[in-house]
């Protein structure tokens, strides 16, 4: 059994057809009652938030900066999101994944802004940035009627779907797993590592912040955008507590590490519904559980580790999964 | 022969303390040249005023006969310097091919785009970073620990690895902040050949800073003493060895003792 799961997780097929599997589920579920309609959002929170968590720990993970402000940039993908499918272009559920880039095009277009501070700015300082950031976008939401004030906007059309919600998981963890495995993934890894170090060696420090804050903040609007289509959102919602609840996941599943962050994802998700009953004991639970982890495990259950699926072919060799290829000269 | 590094009137001011004062140096292209003086002289400021992490307070620096000052770190390691550090500087939570292919990959030239979809192009670059990564492990005896975490390595092998990822950059000019520290003098004369080699099949200029006089001695064609922030003294191995002013602030006496 062991060798069996050794050789799976090594081999490339089952990722692909996990993949298959799920959106032939989730469409199915379209047209069969598979799921209730609790589990369904159950479902849809779990993709929501393994996005989340996967665009912060480009951030927190691989880089090493600390950005409390992720529940910021969801905000900003929701409320731009909202808006254009509530009053900019009503009515047209095909524009639906147009909304959902414009949301997330918004967020990276205010994470480009963020990373020019941080060129100057890191550590704990820049966190208490991000902190900022996130009050003045969240009384912002407050403090403009248009997008509903503190009440919100409500009778947003419920567009997100399982499907929908698969396709965005998909897109996301591709997507930066192809930034991380490239020179600019590297590059982003070598500024956590040592960033003078990383400098003396020619990597555009720049740049790659850039990219790192840009790609992490257009998934976080991305799964704002996808939350905002569940029915309605509410300023109050994206607060520091949300930004926490997103550390807690990035943290729990382990930094630098792709595989960890959906695992840290589906594992808090699932606590988070399934400790329902306990009411306020619920918060006590999680986050007694949370200083266990940092005491026992303080990089996460998958911390600096990745699952050998999430690893481009030519990776597996250079990480030394798989023996080194002989040489073909 | 033309002056590939050359350092003209260089003043360097922390608020009142003045750690390079006027300092001249200049490193003619092919040579090993060693920078020595006493602890607090300069010479780490020195090469971090080189490579862009200080900006003097006056002077000139010019590489090829072209002003790097002002230029950011890691444009100056683009243009052709590379360096090691005093404390070893690597990503110690990589493999020892990831930091190799750190610094190779600014020969890479696809764009961002082209690596978030994965385009042809960057496939081709990423295979090409790896084989020529491993290619330079080779000669470096690492090429057994291409996987293993840098972190891990003995001290002697992160030293190995920190000049072989410098070499990744294709420098014209190789910097190296006391490369023989902590080393016994078995090692020290293992090094100074390992140094020769590196010189001759890079093609690369030498520049260190060392305090074993065995290596300097050896190795260098030339040999520049700082003391206080100032040039004391500039010339060849016996010049310096028989020069006074050196004696009295650096070799510390007689000869004998650093024998």
């Amino acid at each position: 059994m062991k060798a069996f799961l050794a050789s799976a997780a090594r081999a490339r097929w089952p990722l692909p057809a996990l993949i298959a599997l799920g959106f032939a589920i989730a469409i199915l579920s379209q047209y069969q009652p598979i799921f209730s309609g609790y589990a369904q959002i159950v479902l849809i929170t779990i993709g929501i938030n393994i996005i989340l968590c996967a665009s912060l720990n480009l951030v927190n993970g691989y880089m090493g900066e600390f950005s409390v402000g992720h529940a910021g940039f969801m905000s900003l993908g929701a409320y731009t999101s909202a808006v254009f499918t509530t009053k900019w272009l009503p009515d047209l559920p095909a524009l639906f994944p147009v909304a959902v880039v414009f949301g997330g095009a918004i967020a990276a277009l205010i994470g480009f802004l963020l990373a020019l501070l941080s060129f100057k700015t890191r550590g704990d300082y820049l966190a208490i940035i991000t902190l900022a950031f996130l009050m003045i976008v969240k009384s912002t939401w407050e403090n403009i009627p248009y997008v509903g004030g503190p009440a919100g906007l409500l009778g947003v059309d419920k567009m997100t779907t399982l499907p929908w919600t698969l396709f965005w998981v998909v897109i996301t963890i591709l997507v930066i797993r192809n930034l991380i495995y490239s020179k600019f993934g590297r590059a982003i890894i070598a500024i956590r590592e040592d960033e003078i170090a990383a400098n003396a060696m020619g990597v555009r420090v720049r740049e790659a912040k850039i990219l790192a804050f840009v790609v992490s903040s257009f998934f976080g609007g991305v799964a704002g955008a996808l939350y905002a289509h569940l029915n309605f959102i509410n300023p109050k919602y994206f607060d520091i507590v949300k930004s926490t609840e997103i550390l807690v996941m990035v943290y729990l599943g382990g930094i630098s590490s792709l595989g960890g962050s959906i695992l840290g994802a589906i594992i808090f998700t699932f606590l988070l519904n399934a400790l329902e009953p306990l009411g306020y004991w619920r918060m006590v639970i999680l986050s007694a559980l949370l200083i266990a982890l940092m005491l026992f495990r303080p990089r996460g259950i998958m911390g600096l580790r990745e699952l050998p699926w999430f690893l481009p072919r030519r990776e597996l060799f250079a990480k030394g999964v798989v023996p080194l290829a002989p040489k073909k000269t | 022969m033309s002056a590939l590094l050359e350092i003209e009137n260089v003043t360097k001011r922390f608020g009142g303390l003045c750690a390079i004062s006027a300092c001249n140096v200049r490193v003619t292209a092919g040579h090993a040249h060693g920078i020595i003086g006493p602890n607090g002289a300069g010479k780490t400021t020195l090469f971090n005023l080189i490579t862009g992490i200080y900006q003097p307070t006056e002077g000139a620096i010019r590489f090829r006969g072209e002003s790097i000052a002002g230029l950011r770190p890691s444009r100056i390691a683009n243009i052709g310097i590379g360096r090691t550090f005093q404390n070893i500087r690597l990503c110690k939570q990589l493999t020892v091919l990831d930091n190799v292919r750190i610094a190779f990959d600014s020969q890479l030239h696809y764009a961002p785009i082209e690596a978030l979809f994965r385009l042809p192009r960057s496939g081709r670059d990423e295979q090409r970073s790896i084989d020529e990564s491993l290619a330079l492990l080779g000669p470096f005896g690492l090429l057994g620990h291409a996987h293993d975490i840098a972190g891990d390595l003995p001290y002697g092998s992160q030293r190995r690895l920190e000049i072989a990822r410098a070499l990744a950059l294709k420098p014209e000019l190789l910097l190296l902040d006391e490369p023989a520290a902590g080393m016994n003098t078995g090692e020290t004369a293992a090094l100074t050949e390992f140094l020769r080699w590196v010189r001759a099949e890079f093609k690369v200029t030498l520049v260190l800073i060392e305090h074993h006089m065995h290596l300097v001695m050896n190795l260098c064609d030339r040999i520049t003493v700082l003391d206080f922030g100032q040039t004391i003294a500039d010339g060849t191995p016996e010049e310096i060895r028989a020069n006074p002013r050196v004696i009295d602030a650096y070799l510390g006496g007689s000869e004998d003792e650093q024998a």
